[in-house]
């Protein structure tokens, strides 16, 4: 927002510019003034959070290699391993959805309307205590309850993706399809699928975000992720807030990573002219606006 | 099903689901304020606001909300011992929980209820920004009379995606202890294995009931209060 498109103000003249800068500085003190406010909290001297030992622990290497990476690592494992399951799951719930057998769309429109109004953790701790009492998993049962958990959750996520990435493409590409005497499903797969999803692939990468924040809900089922890595980390030092502000940093430097790549590919898409339906609507990123926004 | 009915009065459900409610009301309301201040700050003339906006939206929508209910209950009620109950009172930990979870809920959401308004700012035609600053108006009456009344009615979609998002979202407060509905749907499937499946369904429904209204109630009004152009 560095050039700002909105005509909510003129350029503004010598005397607005004197009044913005004075907002500016006073926004800026107050700014300060609250940060300095959390830096006298941090630093009470009854519980003082700024002091060396409470931040040296991280220029250890077996700080890292023993809490934060390992943790880390299966926060990335459970993130990758539910969004490909939820991937394939989400594709054949989609298509399934758009079928023209009633009772297969109709069963799959129950199936995602109602896991995505059940809660991730609601999922979770069923899946978990699913996996304790009727599969007896010995000890993978936190893992289990995190990826299915975020897998069906996420897979009717996609599905409403897919479904809408398909609803917005050009009724002649479907009808072309029959036209040269493919069937029905030749022309979903080979057609308005890959269309689909090529429309639709920023709010997929966006859609990995979501996964990735969701697996810090394993923390409640006691699976070992980075939030689990660093709290154990943690109780060692009785650094929780500088841990806890470390793993936000981890958190946050990836899914901005993500975020920024979900932006250059829906540019790059836009300027192939492929982003779907209406390119020529005002708002760029109309197409993705609402899922982008669903998920969270 | 005579025994889901005892666990129902022992696990004070009920109570739980009001919990959950209360959790969404004033997560709502906290999220609603704090996004509309955040959206104004992100379409401001002065670029100090505009770069917090956006700070705050790119830093809060990318950290867990795990994280940042932790951060609140832990980080600063428990080590910096910020308290927002009456120490005296009873209750004041579940009190302390309580208000510390409304307020994580309403700090994360409102990084999506700032995007959202900001998608609806965007749904404005230039011309109304225009004709605004042509009868006279200066950014402020022109935001507040012109621009947000409108971006609001376009916005009405993904800011009920949010707060369906948000009643979904309080269940992470239960991390904290706050007993809304599946920190005890955790107690009674502890202390009943046998009746998992219906707890969970009973659980599940209970979400289904809140947020398919909300989701309808929300498309509804978004086909009827959108702007006709």
């Amino acid at each position: 927002m560095s050039t700002p498109t909105t005509v909510l103000f003129d350029a503004p003249g010598p005397k607005a510019r004197v009044r913005h800068l004075i907002i500016a500085i006073a926004g800026l003190v107050l700014l300060l003034l609250l940060l300095g406010l959390v830096v006298r909290g941090l630093a009470n001297p009854r519980n003082n959070q700024l002091t060396a030992e409470k931040w040296t622990p991280f220029l250890q290497g077996s700080t890292w290699l023993d809490y934060l990476l390992p943790g880390l690592l299966s926060t990335l494992k459970a993130a990758g391993l539910a969004i490909v399951l939820s991937l394939v799951l989400g594709i054949l719930l989609g298509i399934g959805r758009l079928s023209t057998i009633r009772v297969v769309s109709v069963a799959c429109g129950i199936f995602v309307e109602f896991f995505r109004s059940v809660p991730v953790l609601v999922m979770m701790l069923f899946a978990y205590y699913f996996a304790l009492y009727v599969l007896h998993l010995a000890g993978n049962q936190p893992f289990f309850g995190v990826v299915v958990g975020l897998v069906f959750y996420n897979a009717s996520v996609i599905a409403e993706l897919i479904r809408s990435g398909v609803g917005s493409l050009p009724r002649g590409q479907r009808e072309a399809g029959l036209a040269i005497g493919l069937t029905e499903s030749q022309a979903m797969w080979s057609i308005l699928l890959p269309q689909a999803i090529t429309a639709m692939l920023p709010s997929l990468i966006s859609q990995l975000v979501v996964v990735l924040k969701d697996t810090a809900l394993g923390y409640i089922i006691g699976y070992y992720d980075l939030v689990r890595g660093g709290q154990t980390f943690s109780t060692n030092f009785g650094n929780l807030i500088p841990t806890m502000l470390v793993m936000a940093a981890m958190y946050i430097v990836i899914n901005y990573t993500l975020t920024r790549i979900a932006h250059a590919v829906e540019r790059s898409l836009q300027r192939r002219g492929r982003a779907g339906g209406e390119p020529d609507e005002s708002l760029p990123g109309e197409l993705t606006q609402p899922p982008v926004v669903t998920q969270l | 099903m005579g025994d889901l009915a005892e666990l129902i009065s022992r696990y004070h459900v009920v109570l739980a689901f009001w919990m959950t409610i209360k959790l969404t009301v004033f997560g709502g309301l906290g999220a609603l304020i704090i996004g509309t201040l955040i959206a104004i700050f992100r379409v401001s003339p002065i670029n100090v606001l505009r770069w917090f906006g956006a700070g705050y939206v790119n830093i809060i929508r990318n950290t867990p909300l795990t994280l940042i209910v932790f951060f609140f209950a832990f980080g600063v009620l428990n080590t910096l011992s910020v308290s927002l109950a009456d120490p005296n009172s009873p209750n004041s930990i579940a009190e302390n929980n309580f208000r510390w979870g409304v307020v994580a809920l309403s700090v994360y959401h409102a990084s999506f209820v700032a995007e959202a308004l900001r998608s609806g700012v965007n749904t404005v035609p230039q011309g109304q920004a225009e004709a605004a600053r042509a009868i006279g108006l200066s950014f402020f009456p022109s935001l507040t009379q012109i621009i947000l009344p409108q971006a609001f009615r376009g916005a009405i979609a993904p800011l009920g995606n949010t707060l369906v998002a948000l009643t979904k979202n309080t269940t992470v407060v239960s991390t904290i202890g706050v007993a809304e509905i599946s920190y005890q749907m955790k107690n009674m499937i502890e202390f009943s294995p046998q009746l998992l499946y219906a707890i969970f369904l009973l659980v599940a429904v209970c979400f289904v009931v809140l947020t398919l209204p909300v989701g309808a109630l929300f498309t509804y009004l978004s086909r009827r209060l959108a702007v006709q152009r």
